[in-house]
Order: structure tokens, then sequence, then C-alpha cells
């Protein structure tokens, strides 16, 4: 329970952030050249100012910054984040769309770069400076530095194009109506390239940490103990490093959230996949500014969410959080 | 001396020195090497590469060198790099600075905005401020160091608490200097080692937004840059790929060179932390 009274404080706490943010980004998008309005009338193909200033005053748009401001915070407090004039129904109902695909690749590109820096930084660290430990720690460097659309194009070439072993994009095969596990076996395959572009980097930060951070708790006492005690490395390791090694891997989650959903921009824009990254470079090429900072918005509120689950994890690996809380 | 020492026993950071050089090597030669425009035709479109010895590396999409593009966007993601790690620093620096050394309120609101900044998916911000500010190289080079600021702010704050009541500041305190002396000419000399070595993390991570913004056809089109390149070639990726695959390698290079040189700067520098 005070897990969650404490991890819930810090969700309070990041309520004015989230507000600091909205008003913010608000301002900002002031500035840019064209409103709603503009955009609406280029999609209709051009109209006469009369026309324009009417459609003004059906968005609010005529009234002053500070009261569209209010205006659109008001309407946020009950969940509603206006309405897009370029796919013509409200924003929070396009970005519902989305956010299946967003959600289902970077919970699996994070599962991939998570379980594999474990595995990869555990093996390292067991031997470290030798040739498994030099191999991969190379490896990870290289992973580091590829631009992720780059290697999504290269993977594409490779596997879509001369092998032919996976669709080059989309989110399912749009051809045959599917269902079942069938569906779910054609989502799966479509969503293979993506989860490896998009996890590449972070399986690199991941398998760095958890290395670094493997050597360090196997330098402490209570290793030592253990194995005077008569455990196997492989207990030693299994039930006693790896707990605590994992806590700083933990913190990385919540610290990557935004990156990772950034990154998801460019991967789903990469292989055409229907999600927020890719609703997020559409509205920005179609000036859809309403849409924007309704993306701002649930990006925010993603990463305040990751956090909050980082937060509840943490205290279930370390007792000593909420007992020191 | 000890330092340089250090730094020259350690091949990885030979290597990305070597690299370095070589990626500011051919920043500086391009104008010699290529003396025309990198983005006026040259010749057919689409030469393979190592096919006709007046196109190395073949031409592209509209018959343009590539090679020529390589060089060319050498300089624009290294001044790209550069610049936005400089703004994203100093701002850093500064924030940092003022929110360690004061605490209190000043901290409380400072770290409030540093916060804000980090909750928000960096990419997602970038493409903000280029849907509202456009997309020239000098609007997106100021985008991506205010959207990278953050991590070198915190750094700089850590730095400044743990050194805000050493004893060479209580000194400097005890002789009257005012607290913008004591922040810029006693305590930042000494934050400032890990924030440098950190900078190439950052140097690392702004030529990568700056390729994934030109993929996108987000940045300056009217720049030879290798995410432009590479955003070109994807038209043309079925069958000649190497029109995207060469300037990603280019990528690649200078990133990777950026951060072994920063690891070893790093290692160089706090030599105890080596063994990790």
């Amino acid at each position: 329970m005070r897990i969650i009274g404490l991890a819930g404080r810090r969700l309070a706490a990041s309520i004015p952030t989230l507000f600091l943010i909205l008003i913010g980004v608000f301002l900002l998008l002031q500035l840019a050249p064209g409103d709603t309005v503009d955009a609406l009338m280029a999609q209709m193909g051009g109209g006469d100012a009369a026309t324009a200033h009417e459609l003004r005053k059906f968005y609010g748009l005529d009234l002053s910054v500070p009261a569209q401001l209010a205006n659109y915070l008001w309407h946020l407090v009950r969940l509603d984040l206006g309405f897009s004039s370029i796919y013509g129904k409200p924003v929070a109902t396009v970005i519902m769309e989305r956010l299946p695909p967003t959600i289902l690749l970077m919970t699996a590109s994070l599962s991939f770069a998570f379980f594999f820096g474990l595995v990869f930084g555990v093996i390292a660290s067991r031997a470290v400076n030798k040739w498994p430990d030099t191999l991969i720690s190379t490896l990870g460097l290289i992973f580091y530095a590829t631009p992720s659309f780059w290697f999504g194009l290269m993977a594409i070439v490779a596997f879509s194009i001369y092998l032919q072993w996976l669709p080059a994009g989309g989110f399912e095969d749009i051809g045959e109506v599917r269902t079942g596990i069938f569906r779910i076996i054609d989502i799966a395959r479509h969503l293979i390239l993506p989860t490896l572009t998009l996890g590449l980097i972070f399986l690199a930060i991941y398998l760095r940490i958890m290395r670094a951070s493997m050597l360090e708790v196997l330098n402490l006492d209570y290793v030592r103990t253990a194995r005077a005690k008569g455990l196997d490395e492989t207990r030693v390791v299994t039930q006693h490093v790896l707990r605590n090694a994992l806590l700083p891997m933990v913190t990385l989650i919540g610290l990557q959230a935004g990156t990772m959903l950034g990154g998801s921009v460019v991967v789903e824009s990469v292989f055409s996949l229907p999600g927020l990254g890719r609703l997020a470079y559409e509205s920005v090429i179609q000036r859809d500014l309403n849409t924007l900072l309704g993306i701002v918005f649930v990006s925010a509120l993603l990463v305040i969410v990751v956090n909050f689950v980082v937060d509840l994890l943490y205290a279930r690996l370390d007792p000593r959080i909420s007992a020191e809380g | 001396m000890d330092a340089a020492k250090r730094y020259f026993r350690s091949p990885a950071a030979v290597i990305g020195l070597v690299l370095l050089l070589a990626v500011i090597a051919m920043a500086i030669s391009a104008g010699v090497l290529y003396p025309r425009d990198p983005l006026a035709l040259a010749g057919r479109p689409l030469v393979w590469p190592f096919t006709n010895p007046r196109f190395p590396l073949g031409t592209d999409n509209s018959g343009r060198d590539i090679a020529a593009q390589i060089f060319y966007g050498a300089r624009i993601s290294l001044l790209i790099g550069g610049v936005a790690t400089v703004i994203a620093v100093a701002i850093g620096t500064l924030i940092g600075a003022f929110a360690g050394y004061y605490g209190g309120w000043v901290d409380n609101i400072l770290m409030r905005i540093t916060e804000a900044f980090q909750t928000l998916p960096n990419f997602v911000l970038l493409l903000v401020l280029v849907a509202v500010f456009g997309s020239t190289l000098t609007t997106v080079t100021i985008a991506i160091g205010i959207v990278s600021w953050p991590a070198p702010a915190r750094l700089t704050r850590a730095e400044f608490l743990s050194l805000r009541n050493r004893e060479f500041v209580q000194a400097g305190r005890t002789l009257g200097m005012r607290d913008l002396q004591l922040i810029l000419g006693e305590i930042l000399p000494n934050a400032l080692p890990p924030v440098i070595v950190y900078a190439s993390v950052v140097m690392a991570l702004s030529i990568l937004l700056e390729s994934a913004l030109a993929f996108l056809r987000l940045s300056d089109p009217n720049v030879a840059s290798w995410g432009n390149l590479i955003g070109l070639g994807r038209d043309v990726l079925r069958v000649q790929w190497y029109v995207s695959a060469i300037p990603g390698i280019a990528i690649l290079v200078t990133v990777l060179a950026v951060s072994l040189v920063g690891q070893g700067l790093n290692d160089a520098l706090n030599p105890r932390l080596k063994s990790r």
C-alpha cells in the first residue's frame, strides 16, 4: 500500500508538469504560420474572407489567446481534445485509433531490448575483457551509432526485397480478411522488422548499463559471502546479483520512454505503420495543429504513466525504497 | 599530460579519434575536391558505385554525384551537431548552475521546467518546433539545441550541488565575491569537465536527430545532408538500395567516432572509473 501511495504522490506531482507542457506548446503553436481554418480552407479548395471569419468564430479562433487557452484547458479537463479538421473527427478519436499499433510496437521493442540487453550484459560481464565481452561491447557501440531509419531501410532491402521473408510495411495484410489467431500471426509478422529497428539502439544502451551494473554488484561484499558459503556461480548470478543489478535497467525504462516514443515517429514512417508517431508526422505536414497538440498531450501522458509503472516495479524489486518513504 | 597518455593507450579511443579526424578532413576538403555545387546535376541518374571512375560512389535518382554529397554532408552534420551541442550545453549549464547554486524555489522552478522538457518526447517537441518555425538550417540547428539541454542541465546541477559548499567557495564568499562571480569564476570551471565529456553524447544524438529529421524531409532541403540523401534513396530502394546505404554508413561512422572519442576522454579524465 505504501508503495502505491509513494508512486501516487509522484504521479500527482507530474500533473503540474503536464499543464506546463500543454501551456507551453499551446503558446508555441500560436506562432505557427496558419491555423486550423487555413488548413481547412486549403482542403476545401479556398474560400472567401467571410467564410474564413465564420469558421474562425465557429472554432473559437477569434478569441484572444488567453481565452483560447482557457477554453482548450477547460475542454481538456473533460477529455475533449478538440476537433481535427483534416480527419473530420474529434482529435481524441483519431488518436485512439492510432494508439494501439504504437503501444504494441513500443512494448515489443522494449521487451526485445530489455531481454537481450540483460542477457548480453550478463554474458559480457561474466567474461569481462575477454573476446565475448569485446564482441558484445563493440556490437553495442555500433548499434548505438546506427540511425534507426537507415537500419529499417536496410532490413527491408534484405528481408523483404531480396529474401522476401517478411512484409516491407503496414500493420496487417489488407488484401484478405483474417480473424483470430491468423490475424495475430499476420500482425506479428508485420511487426518483426519495426520492433528490431526501434529496439536496436535501446538494446545497445541496456546491454551497456547491464554490464556496468553487473560488474559493480559482483564486487559487493554480499556476493563474496554467497560465494564463500559454497553457492555455484549460476546461483550466485541468478539469485543474488541479478535482482540488484536490474535496478538501473528499470530506471532506464522510465528515462527512455520518451525517447522511444520519439523513435517510433521515424520507425512508423519507415514501415508505414498507422500509429501515433506517423500521425504526429502527418499532422506536421498537413498543419493539423489541433491534432499535434493532442499528440503532445497523449505522449506526455504516456511517459508519465510509464514512469508510474516503473516506480511500482522499482519498489517491488527493492523493498528498501518503500520502507524509507 | 597523464590524461593524454591514458587516452592514447586505449585502442578504441584512438580509432575514434582517427575516424573523427577523417570526417573532419572530408568536411574541410569538400570544397577543393568538389568545387561544383553538390546538388547540381552531374551525370546520368542511378549510376552504380564502382562502375564509372567519374562517380566512385555512383549517382542518385536525379543524377547528382553521391560522393560529393557525402563530402558536403560531413560539413552539414558536423556543423549542425557542433552548433546544436554548444547551444544545448550553454543553456543546460546555465540553468543547471543557477538551480544547483541557489537551491530552494529557484531550483524548484528550474527543475520543473527541465522535467517538462524531459517528459515531452524529444522528437515530438522537435516536430512541433519545425512545424512552427520552418525548416531552414538555422532553425533546425537551434531546435535540436533546444530539445537537448535537459540532460546537461541535470548533470551541471548535480555538480553544483556537490561543489557549492566546498571550502574554496566559502573562501570566495568570505572575500566578498558576488554570486555571479562565484558561479562563473569559481564553481563552473570545476563543474565543467564531466559536462564537456557528456557533450559528446549530445553531439552524437544531435547528428542522429538531424539525420532523422532530414530523412522525413523536414530538414533543410537545400543543403547536401546525409539524411536528405537517405530519404531520396528510399524512392529507389527496391533496386538501387546503395543510394540510401552509403550515406547511412557515413552517419554511422561519424556517430561512432564521436561516441568513441567521448568515451575515451571520459576514461582518460576519470581513470578510477575505467575498470567499469
